[in-house]
């Protein structure tokens, strides 16, 4: 196959490539310059002019041609915007999940197809696996590693156009055979979890856009008990950073609830209260056919989680989601990823909870 | 393989590998006093001889730098502080808006970090500055102007500068103008003295000579403050142990271009215009960029409405079809080319487009590779620009 390979300049993206090229594919190396201004003096985050050369060094290992695609502006647009704008509608987004929608295995695809690719090759941590009904995704083999979740939002023409040869490895092998292949990644430490803010302050960045938005935390029954600088700032199941002001009269930690930007007030309880019965989801997304009616699987809701029981119901709007047993900390924006057994079947964006 | 990217560096000639090449194995500094500095001093000071006879210089007047950019950076920091120490009311630098970044970037500089004035003059359409448009800049204050830089021929479209007339007007108020020909010499005549200009940029690997060696020509009288300290080499303006083998490649290499120049200019012009035609005749809708008829002979620069120039390049590539977007970027992300937007071109087309450059080794078969992986090429990056185009109004 012609193969497009993205190159980050990481150590997994690299092994990939390595990897696919060996298979036997003709290889093709771009790297996503995703940032507008590169800060090459702090040599953080990822998409520095410094990783652009890691990657050029990797495929000029690999003797494959190489280039740089400048997707910035889609970038901030899709993925940034988006991620801002879903904070302050009072929701949680995976701006992961929404690269590989929207950038990767959409504005990348489309443009590897149109010039005449066969596939995008990354290096995920997934696995894809020729079933009855065509391709299918699972998890990678490498719990620690799984990126099936934020892979659940593609859908089956995307992974059919894909390649992930990494699925079936731990990390540390994957480190081992850059070292031994020669790449100069191989000791490159791992990539941050939001690539835009590289310092990981999430909290500074949303305000730096969104501003100061005083309002008030609230118990269940509506009394005040402080003060916060932005409802945007919380999401559904968090407990470090709130403070409060006022302590729970019980002492037990307590949880953030709800979030409702309406009228900027943030919930907090105790944890029991965070757990559901069951969620509404939007925007299904299904690797295959789509299901009708009700049916049994697992239901993963944010990416470090466990995939737990329950009945799905496909309605016209999306999906419902009934839990076997309770659930805590179901965030709307984040996504609801079906699995059957390690198979993807679909996901969708979670709306709210029951 | 088919190399189209002469512009961007062009092979060795055999002059020039053998002038190095017998330099190589040879021991001396040209600095020391012994026999071997003499007979590596006295390499240098044939070569530059021969260099100052071939631009109609004086052998004094040049001055041996690291390559092009090495030379723009000291005419334009150099000559910026010295006139603006001589008198600190000149703060102002006027260049064309089609200048390669080793012109652009350090103007750029002075103006950030060192309280110069940079004034971009406009282009015409077809990339030429206006000899008017630089006196009307220059009539709104002439004494506050430093110094004036234009390229003698532009290194993405081709377009050959008005450089003596520009050079009249910049004597008329007695301001020096440099001039990066970097891309003109071996492809046009070129005469230092008779052109009028104060300085004047090259470089080797453009030409026929190695990589990394390259001279900066200053009139008498036009002394840049050094950007390089050190051993007083090259007249005080560029410290540093001079390479003499480089240097001894670079002067053949400028020599042969020049003796070589209507014979070589005629080849190129012919093979040029069988490739616009071939071009014009494969991609009906294909725009030929720059002045059609003042241009450097070997290049050729078209916009492909509807196709990103990356993909171009990248398909050519896949067929061993060697060329360029423009200018070569380090970062390797395609920035629409500043000479195209200053030219009139949209961004879209600004990025569409692509740069054939023919040197002394191109071919008619390289022509003709060209011309038969061209319109494929060019309806699958359109076909991939029309699946792009349709995404973006979706979402
Ligand atoms: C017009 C022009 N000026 C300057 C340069 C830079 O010259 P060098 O590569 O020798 O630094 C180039 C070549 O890229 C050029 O085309």
């Amino acid at each position: 196959m012609r193969v497009l390979a993205a190159m980050s300049g990481g150590v997994d993206s690299a092994v990939a490539a390595a990897r696919a090229v060996e298979a036997g594919h003709e290889l093709t190396g771009v790297h996503l310059a995703l940032a507008e201004a590169p800060d090459s003096l702090k040599g953080k985050g990822c998409c520095t002019p410094e990783d652009a050369r890691d990657a050029r060094r990797v495929a000029d290992v690999l003797d494959i041609p190489f280039y740089v695609w400048d997707l910035a502006e889609q970038f901030r647009v899709d993925v940034i915007d988006n991620f801002v704008a879903e904070y302050a509608a009072g929701r949680t987004p995976n701006p992961c999940l929404r690269c590989n929608e929207s950038i990767k295995f959409a504005a990348v695809l489309d443009r590897a197809i149109g010039l005449g690719f066969d596939a995008v090759c990354t290096g995920h941590y997934a696995r894809l696996v020729d079933g009855p009904s065509g391709r299918e995704l699972h998890r990678a083999v490498d719990p620690d590693k799984d990126q099936s979740y934020v892979l659940g939002v593609l859908d089956a023409d995307q992974v059919a156009h894909a390649l992930f040869p990494l699925g079936g490895s731990v990390k540390t092998e994957v480190r081992a055979e850059a070292a031994a292949r020669g790449l100069t990644v191989a000791a490159k430490p791992d990539s941050h979890d939001i690539c835009f803010i590289p310092d990981g302050d999430t909290a500074g960045f949303l305000q730096a856009r969104l501003g100061e938005r005083p309002g008030s935390f609230v118990d269940t029954s509506g009394a005040v008990l402080g003060a916060h600088s932005g409802a945007y700032g919380f999401t559904v199941g968090q407990r470090r950073g709130l403070r409060i002001g006022t302590p729970a009269p019980d002492g037990r930690p307590r949880y953030v609830l709800d979030v409702s930007v309406v009228d900027n007030r943030v919930t907090v309880g105790p944890a029991e209260a965070l757990e559901v019965a069951g969620l509404t989801a939007d925007r299904p997304r299904w690797c295959g056919p789509a299901p009708a009616g009700t049916f049994e699987c697992r239901v993963q809701v944010r990416a470090h989680g466990e995939a737990v029981p329950a009945a799905v119901t496909a309605i016209p709007e999306g999906l419902q989601v009934a839990f076997s047993e309770p659930v805590r900390g179901v965030a709307p924006g984040q996504a609801a990823v079906l699995y059957d057994g390690t198979r993807v079947l679909g996901s969708a964006t979670i709306a709210a909870t029951v | 393989m088919t190399y189209l990217d002469h512009a961007a560096t062009t092979p060795m000639v055999p002059e020039a590998l053998a002038a190095m090449t017998a330099e190589l194995g040879r021991v001396g500094n040209p600095s020391s006093l012994h026999g071997s500095g003499r007979a590596a001093r006295r390499v240098v000071e044939e070569s530059r001889e021969t260099i100052a006879a071939a631009l109609g210089c004086r052998p004094g007047e040049v001055v041996f730098t690291g390559g092009g950019t090495d030379a723009d950076n000291v005419a334009l920091k150099g000559l910026y502080w010295a006139r603006h120490r001589e008198d600190p009311a000149r703060r102002r630098i006027l260049i064309s808006a089609v200048e390669h970044h080793a012109v652009l970037d350090p103007a750029a500089w002075l103006a950030q970090q060192q309280g110069a004035v940079l004034e971009v003059l406009p282009v015409d359409s077809l990339g030429r500055l206006r000899p008017e448009t630089l006196r009307a800049a220059i009539e709104a204050d002439p004494a506050s102007v430093a110094l004036i830089s234009v390229m003698w021929a532009n290194n993405e479209v081709g377009t050959v500068q008005p450089i003596a007339e520009l050079a009249a007007v910049a004597r008329e108020f007695e301001i020096p103008l440099h001039s990066d020909a970097v891309q003109a010499i071996g492809a046009l005549p070129v005469d230092f003295a008779a052109s009028g200009v104060s300085a004047m940029s090259l470089t080797g690997h453009k030409l026929g000579g190695p990589l990394g060696i390259g001279a900066l020509v200053l009139a008498r009288g036009t002394v840049p403050v050094p950007l390089l300290h050190g051993g007083g080499q090259e007249r005080d303006v560029h410290s540093g142990t001079l390479d003499t083998p480089s240097i001894a490649g670079f002067a053949a290499a400028v020599e042969a271009a020049v003796r070589n120049l209507d014979a070589h200019a005629a080849t190129l012009h012919a093979l040029r215009s069988e490739l616009v035609a071939g071009v014009l005749a494969a991609v009906p809708d294909a725009r030929y960029n720059g002045d059609p008829d003042d241009r450097l002979p070997g290049i050729a620069h078209f916009s492909f409405a509807g196709c990103e120039g990356d993909s171009l390049l990248m398909l050519l590539d896949a067929r061993g079809i060697e060329c360029s977007t423009g200018s070569a970027c380090s970062a390797g992300v395609a920035r629409p080319s500043h000479v195209l937007i200053a030219m009139g071109h949209d961004e879209a087309s600004a990025r569409s487009s692509l740069r054939f450059s023919l040197g002394h080794s191109s071919t008619e078969s390289d022509v003709a590779q060209l011309l038969e992986a061209l319109p494929p090429v060019v309806e699958r990056a359109r076909r991939a620009g029309e699946i792009a185009a349709a995404r973006h109004n979706r979402s």
